[in-house]
């Protein structure tokens, strides 16, 4: 009779959320309304820097169906209120402060300058062309050398500078590692290159929206936000609105991938007009103001210098950025480059270290967290330089790194840059991947296409990856100035009818977390994974947490369920073994019942929660309740890591690029679904590919975004990516219960360099070692023309180009 | 966004739609399948204060003979196009290039004579069009005339129509047998064209006869790359000689510059695009 259960922990389970979201039959932002709901549109700057000399808004507060319109002067008349920035990297940093709505001058082209208010978002649209704005032109500031050298027209006139902080880590200076100079000025070989991070947009499906309840006892915001907690005390502390009267919710959330993390002017601006009018207000965005007005990503300029011994043995690392922030400091846009600071060593072991990195204000969009914040940038760094030198040296590029990486017995291993990744196990990532992708058989082809001058050429790219996610051990926050800490919440609740209630802190946008934390509690607590409903987005029922970003929802919000499951079994003991009278030793729990050792005798959980609810004969002193809570502060990061490999063709008569093949081996320790685990990787390729291949801004000299729309920002669709073949070896973190580890990254942070390492390799012949992103079929080709030797150049198998090997720029365009 | 305020004029027959066409005055817009106009009536740049809905107009739709020539109506939708058989029979170019348009969803609104009267240098028809010798029938107030698709084309979104005049029939000789190709380069799936070249030929125990090259996007209008025809004349179709008569494909041109090529890059495409469509037309 006792069927042995399954775990849940494990189950590729098709997601309970799925059928809700991929039909749209649910609750978005904008689709919220109520009763006397008014409609907010936002006149933006067609400028990036002007002065604004006059604002008439009298034409248009008397258009149709128009309550109000507010520039900076109504909602802000003594400029006391500045957009949260929650992270100030160093204590020198100067930044300015950050407007509800333009307050003297605009900033970036797409600023908000003034709001309409009206019974209608057509009427409020409408009556935006009725305002009058006088500007004064200043100059754009968009260049990043430019903004930062000697005599630079400044962004913001009252910090003197456009350079807003610079951030070091030196290993000797922290005791770490050796000391970066000395190695490369003794080492046999030095290479130097410069990759360009360019600029995207996060292109979540759903746009932006926000709606603001005034008339009930406490406010209430929604808000298509990643971040509902950090919502709600920082629009308290930013508007001096008691926390308490506060509720904030994110309903369903069409995606954020880090581009709803913030405080936006936006949601200020509905909190304002909404307690100014004492009716609920409702704003929304099209997806050009989305491009405009919405955070960016990425955006570095790099400078890499890496040493080694001519046998193959990397001796240093030294990494100079220059990070553009656009206009203004977002809630976490000055961290972000910081976030990879840790990450340049990736999987070797580097004796020395050293991170610069200088952030710069130009007159543009902000930046801000973008998936993978800082570590895609610091992957693509190490691991298309690792190509180059793998190149420079004449070694296979896989060989390369697996004389440099940490090997498996070598964990847990503390890097370069004082971090310890707890666990992993490169060479099965590697081997696995090299077998499905027939690593030998491509390089044969490649050869043979080499040789008879095809013109179509094939090229691999390699990316060995690992990252720092799981955001974050709150003491290692601290030590960093990001002003928050990085733990997660749960709450479980017992119902009578033995059905369970979990509140999260998470907050999903897409991930699927109401399926994963449901079948965690199914196996903690023994029931149905139907039985289970999970909770969350809403501050006034997942009252307590950090929310969703950095691939932490699992391995932190994750544990403070297990944790808080620990709790309520702990709690039940003592009513079960009342109930059986027996002594708690004698019980032992598993599959959702106690069980009298070494009888049948057995209660299940739901029994003792019934029990618990009638309380009628509970043991003495012992609450009647199972509830438990739990708060988890991880103890460190979750290093995931992965070996990707890309096979690429590139047609050297146009340029195009075909991707071939697209092989990943990912090790996220023990995976909760496997089939979440999959989705995450499928769109974070997508996504990472994107980088390498489509997506990228364009402004003119006017500091116009002139990718203002998908017509110009290329997304790509399924039919533009080959099917991937994904795979797993499962080596377990050591430090959480589940050994688990994050995912919702990985596949993003992998994948750029390894496209964009297969394409070099491709036309590396022609004498290219770098093309820049987006790899264009156009770059391709004038790369292919340009390339520094002709088709009789260094190629893959033959020694670098001597001379010390200094290399700078050579090939790219 | 959402549009400027319109009004909004849905005739039944030909003759109404011009009288409403000359009744609503310079800043009326004709509506065939929308698929061009309406995201233009929402990003605001352009707010016509008429539209003229050509939807119910049966007569404009459908394909049929006289006698050497394929007439087309102009509201027949690009799916119709596809899977005609007269078309496919007569103007396989045509089929070819109207595979290519956008995705299904677009193909089942969008309208051969809408695309045509849009005449947006990268859309995919023009060049067909062009190619064929096709001829426009225009009806305005003073009764029909027919245009030669080489007058017709006259700028960037620009053609012979006057305000008052509609597109209504697209008239093609018949290329019967002529075997075709569309070579179409885009960087994702569903783009438009960065460069584009539609061939059609006749030939006879592999030798090309006649030969017909339209290029799109590589000007304010489709192109005729006449020296690419001129140069496959009662030429054997090999690899050399395609290479050979493509080379000539960008004489003449004034390609456009946009973030996805320049003009060197245009030019060297449209070259190697050329000698493609012309291989797989030739079937060399």
């Amino acid at each position: 009779m006792t069927a042995t259960i399954e775990p849940e922990v494990g189950k590729s389970r098709r997601r309970k959320e799925d059928e809700r979201l991929i039909t749209g039959r649910t609750r978005w932002t904008d689709n919220i309304t109520l009763p006397g709901l008014l409609h907010m549109a936002i006149l933006r700057s067609p400028f990036a820097h002007a002065k604004i000399v006059s604002i008439d808004t009298s034409a248009a507060k008397s258009a149709s169906g128009v309550i109000a319109v507010y520039t900076a002067q109504d909602l802000d008349p003594d400029g006391a209120i500045g957009m949260p920035c929650a992270w100030p990297i160093t204590p020198e940093m100067k930044a300015p402060r950050r407007p509800v709505l333009a307050a003297g001058t605009v900033n970036f082209a797409g600023e908000g300058v003034a709001v309409v208010v009206a019974r209608s978002s057509a009427e409020a649209h409408d009556a935006l062309e009725e305002i009058d704005v006088e500007y004064d032109e200043l100059p754009v500031i968009l260049d990043l050398e430019a903004a930062i050298a000697d005599g630079a027209p400044l962004v913001h006139e009252d910090l003197g500078t456009n350079t807003s902080a610079v951030w070091k880590f030196d290993s000797a200076e922290a005791g770490t590692g050796g000391n970066v100079e000395d190695a490369i000025s003794s080492s046999e070989v030095v290479l130097k290159r410069r990759f360009r991070q360019q600029r995207l947009v996060p292109a979540f499906m759903e746009p932006r929206a926000c709606v603001v309840d005034p008339t009930s006892t406490q406010i209430t915001m929604w808000s298509a936000t990643q971040v509902p907690h950090i919502l709600r005390v920082m629009s308290a502390l930013t508007l001096g609105i008691p926390e308490h009267k506060l509720r904030v919710i994110a309903p369903d959330v069409g995606g954020g991938f880090g581009g709803k993390i913030g405080v936006l002017p936006e949601e200020m601006m509905s909190l304002l007009v909404a307690q100014k009018l004492g009716k609920p207000v409702k704003w929304n965005e099209t997806r050009s103001e989305t491009m405009l007005a919405a955070h960016h990503g990425r955006d570095q300029i790099q400078d890499i210098t890496i040493s080694a011994t001519r046998d193959g043995r990397v001796t240093g690392l030294k990494v100079e950025l220059l990070a553009n922030l656009g206009a203004y400091n977002g809630l976490v846009g000055p961290g972000v480059p910081i976030l990879g600071a840790f990450m340049f060593n990736a999987i070797y072991k580097i004796p020395a270290y050293h991170f610069a990195c200088t952030n710069v204000y130009t007159t543009t969009t902000l930046t801000d967290a973008y998936r993978g914040a800082g570590r895609p940038e610091a992957t693509f760094a190490i691991e298309r330089i690792m190509d180059e030198l793998a190149v420079e040296l004449g070694v296979d590029p896989l060989e390369l790194r697996e004389k440099n990486w940490i090997k498996h017995e070598e964990f847990p291993f503390t890097t370069v840059c004082g971090l310890t990744y707890d666990s992993g196990n490169y060479e099965a990532a590697t081997e696995k991947a090299k077998q499905l992708f027939d690593y030998d058989g491509l390089r044969a082809e490649q050869e043979k296409r080499r040789a008879s001058k095809d013109k179509v050429q094939l090229g691999i790219g390699i990316s060995t990856f690992t990252e720092m996610c799981g955001l974050a051990p709150s003491r290692v926050l601290g030590s960093l100035d990001m002003g928050a800490g990085g733990w997660e919440y749960a709450s479980i609740r017992m119902l009578p009818t033995g059905k369970v209630e979990v509140t999260t802190g998470a907050s999903a946008h897409g991930q699927g977390h109401e399926t994963a934390w449901s079948q965690i509690v199914a196996d903690q607590l023994g029931v149905a994974f139907e039985d289970v409903e999970i909770l969350h987005g809403d501050t006034q029922s997942s009252h307590k947490g950090l929310d969703t970003y950095g691939s932490r929802s699992l391995v932190v919000g994750g544990i403070a369920i297990v944790k808080a499951a620990e709790k309520v079994v702990a709690k039940a003991k003592p009513i079960a073994a009342h109930l059986l009278e027996c002594a708690e030793d004698d019980l032992e729990f598993a599959g959702g019942k106690f069980t009298v050792k070494g009888t049948g005798t057995s209660t299940t959980m739901g029994d003792v929660a019934l029990a618990t609810f009638f309380a009628h004969n509970l043991p003495d002193g012992v609450e009647p309740s199972l509830d438990s809570d739990a708060t988890f502060d991880p103890e460190n990061f979750s290093f995931p890591h992965g070996t990707h490999l890309c096979a690429a063709e590139v047609d050297t008569e146009t340029g195009r690029i075909k991707l071939r093949s697209y092989v990943c081996v990912d090790d996220v320790g023990v995976a909760v679904n496997p089939l979440i685990v999959e989705g995450q990787v499928h769109g974070g390729l997508a996504q990472g590919i994107a980088q390498a291949l489509f997506e990228g801004t364009e402004h003119d000299e006017s500091g116009t975004l002139t990718t203002g729309t998908f017509a110009d920002y290329l997304l790509p669709s399924a039919a533009d990516l080959p099917s991937f073949t994904t795979d797993r070896t499962e080596t377990p973190s050591t430090t959480n219960p589940l050994g688990a580890k994050g995912v919702g990254e990985a596949g993003t942070i992998a994948s750029t360099p390894a496209v964009v390492n297969a394409v070099i390799d491709a036309v590396r012949p022609f004498g290219v070692n770098d093309i820049e992103m987006p790899l264009t079929p156009m770059r391709v080709w004038h790369a292919i023309q340009h390339g520094t030797t002709d088709a009789g150049g260094p190629g893959r198998d033959e020694a670098g180009g001597g001379l010390g090997s200094i290399d700078a720029t050579g090939g790219a365009q | 966004m959402i549009p400027a305020p319109f009004d909004y004029v849905r005739p039944s027959t030909v003759d109404e739609a011009v009288q409403a066409l000359a009744a609503a005055g310079e800043d009326a817009k004709v509506l065939a399948g929308g698929q061009s106009l309406l995201p233009v009536l929402r990003m605001r740049l352009a707010a016509p204060t008429t539209l003229v809905d050509l939807g119910r107009v049966a007569e404009l739709r459908g394909v049929r003979e006289d006698g050497d020539t394929l007439v087309i109506g102009a509201m027949t939708t690009h799916y119709d196009v596809q899977r005609d058989a007269l078309v496919a029979e007569h103007a396989a170019l045509l089929k070819g290039a109207t595979d290519t348009v956008a995705d299904p969803q677009i193909r089942h609104r969008g309208t051969l004579g809408g695309a045509i009267a849009h005449a947006d240098p990268a859309g995919d028809l023009l060049a067909p069009v062009l190619a064929l010798d096709a001829s426009l029938v225009v009806a305005g107030p003073s009764g029909r005339r027919t245009v030669p698709a080489a007058d017709f084309f006259r700028d960037l979104f620009t053609t012979a129509l006057a305000p008052d005049e509609l597109l209504v029939e697209i008239r093609i000789p018949k290329h019967t047998g002529w075997r075709a190709h569309y070579e179409k380069f885009n960087r994702v799936t569903q783009a438009w064209s960065m460069v584009a070249v539609a061939v059609t030929v006749r030939t006879e125990a592999g030798v090309i006869e006649e030969a017909r090259v339209a290029l799109t996007n590589m000007g304010s209008t489709p192109v005729r790359a006449s020296g690419v025809e001129s140069a496959l004349v009662g030429v054997q179709a090999s690899a050399d000689s395609i290479a050979a008569a493509a080379s000539h494909a960008a004489e003449g041109t004034n390609p456009p510059v946009d973030g996805n090529a320049d003009v060197e890059y245009r030019r060297h495409l449209a070259k190697v695009l050329t000698g493609r469509a012309i291989a797989a037309a030739a079937g060399a």
